[in-house]
């Protein structure tokens, strides 16, 4: 069964310390509400996955929580580096963070396979490229038919997603429109998903056959989060907030201005704020 | 003719090497100016497309990301991710990539990941992305970036994407079969890989630019062309459509909360 919770408590059931988590959104609809309520609980330990790591990946490493981050562009997209994540990385600061890192193609292909209940995913890929070499999880079979060597790469099999999405409806089947990214895949890879979303309605009817829509049976829990993607976007809601990521550089860059920022517009308010955040957008 | 900066330089240069015919996947920045100079004035079927998915996009203004949304409302159609780098990118129906780097070797292998040692980064850039399976998958590939003794080297730090290897047939060798860089497009020259060594040698000097000016801002020792040319200079149209998409977007992109 689906439940209809609070994030708070929606995170604290299906969120623990240690697990492999993917906040999934490809630039659109990423989840920063959810990202925001973990950090809130002080979630340690984890190891996330996510194609492009950038802003909430940014503040949950630089908060400390994260021991391991599995990815393949973590920039802050259009804008320039994770500073944050740079600084753990470069510096070990607030702790050392350990990478796994992957081409845009493994990745997508990983999910694929995790959500085909596969154990790793094949792919033409990485050839030349020297991720190969510093990175085991990166390695090649034979086609039995032709020969031909092909990479492989182990299936994601997080232990919880979280992806923030338009629709639900009163069952818990969820809507995802626009840039869908992986996040359907992302749902079907893991073993318990959490999805927060602009807008519950009623039902779905009338809606065009091959919308891409989750089944309530997929998903744990579903929380009521309008504005809970921003400063990214939810195509039909509102738009990306590009002022906001280009303000996240500067924040970023210092610690103890990252440190403020984090206690004032994390730390200290709830997911309502986000309702607000988006007006005008 | 109004004057031009050597970046508009570049830019339109690059939108030149591309034609209706092109299914081109874009990277972000300067590739992505100069795929949309071009369809907005000599290839206006040029197919556009963004690794977030979107197939056959018009935006109007630049997208500061490869997923903003003016992507998706424009596009013939947007397919999921893992359906992008799967069935379009590694099926082989993409003619041509088109990339940046942050740093480039002679014979078109580009680092966007590491700057120094891997496992002890001086700096960490953020990454390849689409760009390993880009390089080997599209049809061919076009570089654009700025010319820099840092970011063009005599050795990358680290080879996110592979381009002509040690040159000569490297690409072959390992069983690749698309072609590779094809076009160095800078700020100062445009620049083809030698049709045996694969080594990028300049073939069009920008109006303005002397050999040495490329030589000082070049890692390794520069090759001219035997028939070295001066790029013809940007149209009125050229310009005045760069400088158009450019204001857009900074009307676009520079406020928030919509306004």
């Amino acid at each position: 069964m689906t439940k209809f919770q609070s994030l708070r408590e929606a995170v604290a059931e299906n969120l623990h310390d240690g697990d492999t988590a993917a906040f999934e959104g490809f630039t659109h609809l990423i989840p920063h509400a959810a990202a925001h309520e973990a950090i809130r609980q002080g979630r340690k330990d984890l190891t996330l996955i996510r194609m492009t790591p950038d802003v909430i990946y940014d503040q949950m490493i630089g908060m400390g929580m994260v021991k391991k981050v599995i990815f393949s562009y973590a920039g802050n997209p259009g804008v320039g580096l994770l500073r944050r994540m740079r600084d753990a990385i470069e510096n070990a600061f607030p702790r050392g963070l350990e990478t796994v890192e992957h081409s845009h193609a493994a990745m997508a292909n990983a999910y694929e396979a995790g959500a085909s209940g596969l154990p790793c995913a094949v792919l033409r890929g990485y050839v030349g490229a020297g991720l190969k070499a510093v990175n085991p999880d990166i390695r090649s079979v034979a086609c039995p038919f032709t020969g031909e060597e092909l990479a492989a790469v182990p299936a994601h099999r997080p232990d919880v997603a979280f992806i923030h999405a338009q629709k639900a409806n009163r069952k818990g089947d969820v809507l995802i429109e626009g840039i869908v990214g992986v996040q359907k895949e992302v749902v079907l890879a893991a073993r318990r998903a959490v999805v927060t979303v602009e807008e519950i309605v009623d039902d779905f009817e009338g809606l065009h056959p091959n919308l891409c829509v989750l089944p309530h049976w997929t998903v744990k829990s579903v929380v009521h989060v309008p504005g809970g993607a921003h400063p990214s976007y939810a195509y039909g809601y509102y738009a990306r907030d590009n002022a906001a990521y280009l303000e996240w550089d500067k924040v970023s860059a210092d610690r103890a201005l990252f440190a403020e920022w984090m206690k004032t517009n994390v730390l200290g308010v709830g997911p309502d704020v986000f309702a607000a955040r988006v007006k005008g957008l | 003719m109004t004057d031009f900066t050597p970046n508009e330089m570049m830019t339109i240069a690059a939108a030149r090497a591309l034609s209706n015919d092109d299914v081109c996947f874009v990277g972000i920045g300067a590739p992505s100016a100069a795929c949309n100079v071009a369809r907005l004035t000599h290839a206006p079927d040029i197919t556009l497309i963004y690794e977030s998915g979107t197939i056959g996009t018009r935006p109007s203004v630049l997208p500061l990301s490869i997923g903003d949304g003016e992507l998706c409302e424009t596009a013939l159609t947007t397919v999921s991710v893992p359906e992008m780098f799967r069935y379009w990118l590694q099926g082989g129906r993409i003619t041509l990539g088109f990339l940046g780097a942050a740093q480039l070797d002679r014979f078109g292998n580009i680092n966007t990941t590491v700057i120094g040692d891997y496992f002890k980064p001086k700096v960490r850039l953020p990454g390849g992305g689409g760009a390993p399976e880009i390089a080997t998958s599209c049809g061919k590939i076009f570089i654009t970036m700025k010319q820099a003794v840092r970011g063009l080297v005599e050795k990358l730090d680290f080879y996110t994407s592979f381009g002509h290897g040690d040159g000569g047939d490297h690409r072959r060798r390992l069983g690749i079969r698309t072609a590779g860089p094809a076009l160095l497009i800078t700020d100062l020259a445009v620049w083809e890989p030698d049709p045996e060594t694969k080594e990028f040698t300049v073939v069009s000097l920008h109006r303005g630019v002397t050999r040495q000016m490329v030589q000082d801002t070049c890692g390794w020792t520069v090759r001219f062309s035997d028939r070295l040319e001066e790029t013809p200079q940007p149209s009125e149209l050229e310009l005045g459509t760069l400088r158009d998409l450019q204001r857009r977007t900074e009307l676009a992109h520079g406020g928030r909360k919509g306004n």
